[in-house]
């Protein structure tokens, strides 16, 4: 009998479509799955086994009074935390919003649903999405299924951990400076950030507005490109959402084609500085695409590195703003002051805030707080808003000398839980070449190019593409990976230790 | 407790009293600013209600585009121009009936900016008023605060927040600091509002109902000696709800402030509130320029560009100006400036329209409405309104007085009878067998025992004095029980005395 859990989403859908198996059995055997690994991984925050297969059995009586489904129908998915449910508890990884259940969906929720896609559970988070290794997350870190010592990459380590784990065959993430490529890069698994406004952001409990995008973790580009499709295109519901038809990123990896293409190789993160076996791998992959008839090109990015610092302050800036609705009256939780008996308004706000927020989130809400202030507006956010301006030009110039551009997509492999855990800035860095997409809203795509020599774990290659271009980063991505499954003898996560599993594999 | 005031004279021999107005409108849009929820008045509390305008997490914002139409059409009726490409802001602050705890506003962008309205006064003369900016923004919830004595926080048990008034579409219309209106600060600050209030219902942009709160006026007022050349430190006294109380409110702002600056006290920049019933204003919360809203571009709103074409088409949607409206209606129907000036103080403008409409004459309408109604209006403490007099029942009541049926006497009674909900003016003459009598043989007949029991006064008539016939006619009148054609009477008499 199949696994179908080792399955891809494309696999298990044409599974289910041709009746060789159902809905129910697929999303049965990964509910199996997390609650063999889950407890050693936490890759899962919530699951929701009932609602899941209920929609299992609904997508199964649909089949069998033959009606057509989308590509996906049937294949189960996890949900990153920071998208609301309606009926499943949505925390964003915080104390604040414990047990809180949303009356209403997402809409890329309401997508996934009405696509057949039964919703696993919801996945673990840094709080807020602040963080990049799931560390910050309120309910305790997840943990990297290639190493269970170490980080799944952040802030949606959940999601990216749940598919590498096998735990879910896909899962929504989302991207505010590197949040699905960073943890992809460092679990082995291939993710996607979209074109800012490519999918929609309602429902999706904002970090930073103007950063923020949802997308898809799986572990092959085919995958990804089928769930970009379902839970893409114009949404009335949030202003700025692309009123286009979702670029044809199927069929882009369907053709997997590069020959002729124009990759263009960035200058300022072209691996000097990031770990040896990254940057061995970074050029081995960037040999392989020419091997296959691409066009390599050097461009130059100066302004990205003032990225970082940008970055450093919109984010907060947006997110001390986003934040201040968690206030204690309305929802979530409710924290009375220590020794006061009949608490005002403001004490109780108060109260519940200190409790409620976590470290990494009470330092952005400061330093946000500051960089708007009257006075220093001018100096900090306005001063970021420019920079944003020029990493923009800067993609314009170099898109006109490349189809692409491409870096590693994080400077190192996974690191020790808790090793940059006191060192804030040291964190920081690991969204370095993540980041400008964020800050420009071009699409960005992390697949798994390889293990690092030094540590025999997993590495990422970033695609990028234009604005509204999104399927240049499936072309690619899947021309690349072609070449890489080739070489290897079969995915790479094969290679991944196996988990303890209660169940046993 | 109230502070000490000066008398107002005396206030403004010393001081120019400079205002700047900044006057909230609810929209009347049927759905909200950001969302798609109803806007009606009066619904159960928190029953137009939804994730975004409740601002629970994850939901997001989408603009209005009637709002912003109503927006661009009160920015030209302003003589605004209207920005090309705007953006929203959050003002971020905290406030227990906001539900994102920042609102959704337009700060450095407004989308109509530099325009002007000029303001009729009661002596007819007109004051220019410069308006700075007109900019949209999302109306708040509205508490309850249950348990306490006055109804105010303090003292409350608890507090109850209804959320069906959040994100209602407002826009903030912002004068730039208004000068030289010396001591007719107070009128010209009612006047402005009271021609705010004519032209956004003329627009039909809102039911700008103050009463109901869709129309609040936030008075700042400061003086600054006549010698200086420096504005003074300004007070805000806010949410100012009646054109009498705009009028009043900044009339003691001024005595107040002149009192502690004669002194030698600062005035202390704050908001204020305004109490009716005790005719003062209080002390609320100090206001600086330091309190800090950490404004910025709304990430999750695309920025407003409205296409010139549809401004220019949205200009020819304009309604006429009420003021030059006025002015050609008073021409049309003839009327004197006092006889106008009337018509306006008693609001009867568009009822005369109506019933000239209708088919009464300009004088007769005018007369009607500002005269017998008006009057009884007042006397019982009721609107005319409420009396369920329509302008075609006046046009009907003016075509029997001058058809020949009523005389103007019997005509008073008619329209009691309507007033008194007895039916139409034609239902209660027939009702009450009010009519002119006709019959010129019963005319003839009391019009010579009239004269032949006044010989003295049928003298005077005979001998030129005309003016005497008067006393004839009112006792033909009496004679014939009130049912005779005073006209008709008087021309007999003459006939018969002078020819
Ligand atoms: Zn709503």
């Amino acid at each position: 009998m199949t696994d179908y859990t080792r399955s891809t989403a494309a696999e298990i859908a044409a599974a289910i479509a041709s009746g060789e198996t159902t809905s129910v059995a697929v999303t049965q055997a990964h509910l199996d799955r997390i609650a063999s690994v889950d407890s050693a991984v936490h890759a899962f925050l919530e699951v929701d086994a009932e609602g899941a297969l209920a929609a299992a059995r609904a997508v199964d009586d649909a089949f069998a009074a033959g009606q057509s489904l989308g590509p996906l129908a049937g294949v189960p998915i996890a949900v990153k935390d920071v998208v609301v449910t309606k009926g499943l508890t949505t925390t964003a990884g915080s104390k604040i919003l414990q047990g809180w259940v949303p009356p209403y969906d997402a809409t890329l929720v309401t997508r996934l649903r009405a696509a057949g896609m039964p919703i696993l559970g919801k996945t673990n988070m840094d709080e807020f999405a602040m963080g990049s290794s799931t560390e910050h997350s309120a309910y305790g870190p997840t943990h990297n299924p290639w190493d269970l010592e170490r980080i799944p990459g952040g802030s949606g380590g959940g999601s990216s951990a749940a598919v590498a784990a096998f735990e879910a065959p896909l899962a929504i993430g989302t991207d505010t400076g590197g949040s699905i490529r960073q943890p992809a890069a460092v679990t082995g698994t291939v993710g996607t950030k979209p074109t800012y406004g490519g999918v929609s952001r309602y429902g999706l409990i904002a970090l930073a507005s103007s950063l923020d995008q949802a997308g898809p973790c799986t572990r092959s580009v085919l995958d990804a490109a089928l769930l970009h499709a379902v839970i893409g295109g114009h949404d009335v519901m949030d202003s700025t959402s692309i009123d286009a038809p979702v670029p044809p990123v199927v069929e882009a990896a369907t053709r997997a084609d590069v020959s002729g293409m124009k990759i263009g190789v960035i200058k300022e993160i072209s691996g000097e500085g990031f770990q040896p076996g990254i940057k061995k791998l970074f050029d081995q992959s960037v040999q392989l695409l020419v091997d296959r008839g691409a066009e390599v090109v050097e461009v130059s990015c100066p302004s990205f590195e003032k990225g970082l610092a940008a970055y450093y302050l919109i984010l907060p800036s947006e997110a001390s703003s986003n934040l201040a609705k968690f206030d204690a009256m309305r929802y979530g939780l409710r924290v009375g002051p220590e020794g006061v008996d009949s608490p005002s308004a403001e004490q109780v706000m108060a109260a519940t805030r200190d409790a409620g927020f976590g470290d990494e989130v009470k330092r952005r809400i400061i330093l946000g707080t500051y960089a708007l202030s009257a006075g220093y507006y001018d100096a900090y956010y306005g001063q970021a808003q420019k920079v944003r301006t020029l990493i923009a030009r800067d993609f314009e110039r170099a898109f006109e000398q490349a189809d692409v551009l491409v870096t590693p997509t994080a400077p190192t492999t996974a690191f020790k839980l808790g090793e940059k855990l006191d060192d804030p800035m040291a964190m920081y860095l690991n969204d370095v070449a993540t980041i400008p997409a964020n800050l420009a809203g071009v699409p960005g795509m992390s697949l798994p190019n390889g293990l690092a020599d030094e540590d025999g774990l997993p590495s990422g290659f970033q695609i990028l593409a234009p604005a509204a271009k999104d399927e240049r980063l499936y072309e690619v991505g899947a021309a690349l990976e072609a070449a890489l499954l080739a070489q290897w003898g079969g995915p790479i996560l094969d290679k991944a230790p196996a988990l303890a599993g209660k169940a046993g594999m | 407790m109230a502070d000490a005031v000066v008398d107002y004279d005396e206030a403004l021999a010393t001081y120019d009293p400079v205002m700047g107005l900044e006057v909230h409108v609810e929209l009347g849009t049927a759905t909200k600013m950001f969302c798609g929820c109803a806007t009606g008045f009066g619904a159960e509390p928190n029953t137009q209600v939804c994730p975004v305008c409740l601002g629970l997490p994850g939901a997001l914002p989408v603009v209005n585009a009637t709002a912003v139409e109503s927006a661009i059409r009160i920015g030209l009726a302003l003589n605004c121009q209207i920005a090309q490409w705007c953006r929203f802001a959050r003002k971020n602050y905290f406030y227990p009936d906001m539900p994102k705890n920042f609102q959704t506003s337009q700060y450095d962008e407004p989308i109509a900016f530099e325009g002007y309205l000029d303001v009729e006064l009661a002596d007819g003369s007109t004051f220019r008023v410069d308006i700075e900016r007109a900019h949209m923004e999302e109306d708040t919830g509205k508490s309850l605060h249950v348990g306490g004595s006055t109804g105010r926080i303090q003292g409350a048990e608890y507090s109850l927040v209804d959320y069906n008034r959040a994100g209602i579409p407002l826009i903030e219309i912002v004068t730039k600091p208004l000068v030289g209106a010396g001591e007719r600060a107070p009128e010209v600050a009612r006047a402005y509002v009271a021609a705010l209030r004519d032209l956004l219902k003329a627009l039909d942009v809102s039911d700008v109902k103050m009463e109901q709160g869709s129309m609040r006026c936030d008075a700042n007022v400061s003086l600054m000696r006549k010698d200086a050349d420096a504005f003074g430190t300004r007070t805000e006294t806010k949410n100012v709800n009646s054109l009498r109380s705009v009028e009043r409110a900044i009339r003691y702002e001024i005595s107040r402030q002149a009192a502690l600056l004669n002194d030698g006290h600062n005035i202390t920049q704050e908001t204020r509130h305004w109490h009716e019933d005790t005719g003062i204003t209080t002390s609320g919360r100090p206001k600086s320029d330091a309190d800090d809203y950490r404004y910025f571009p709304e990430p999750d709103l695309v920025p407003v560009a409205p296409a010139r074409e549809r401004v220019e088409e949205l200009r020819t949607t304009l309604p006429e100006p009420p003021a030059q409206r006025r002015k050609r209606l008073q021409s049309d129907w003839g009327y004197s400036d006092l006889e106008m000036r009337d018509v306006i103080n008693a609001g009867a403008l568009e009822l005369i329209e109506q019933t000239v409409a209708e088919g009464a004459t300009p004088a007769a309408a005018r007369k009607w409405w500002t005269g017998e109604l008006a009057r009884r209006a007042n006397v019982e403490g009721r609107s005319v309104d409420d009396f369920g007099v329509t302008p075609a029942y006046i046009a009907e009541l003016d075509g029997m007085v001058r058809g020949g049926r009523l005389n103007d006497s019997m005509a008073r009674q008619v329209l009691e009878g309507v007033i008194d909900g007895e039916g139409s003016p034609t239902a209660v003459a027939d009702a009450r067998g009010l009519e002119l009598v006709q019959d010129t043989g019963a005319l003839e007949a009391a019009v010579d025992a009239v004269i032949a029991a006044n010989g003295p006064i049928a003298d005077k008539v005979r001998e030129g004095k005309l003016n005497a016939a008067g006393a004839l006619i009112g006792q033909v009148m009496k004679e014939m029980k009130g049912q005779a054609d005073a006209a008709k009477a008087r021309e007999l008499i003459l006939a018969k005395l002078t020819s």
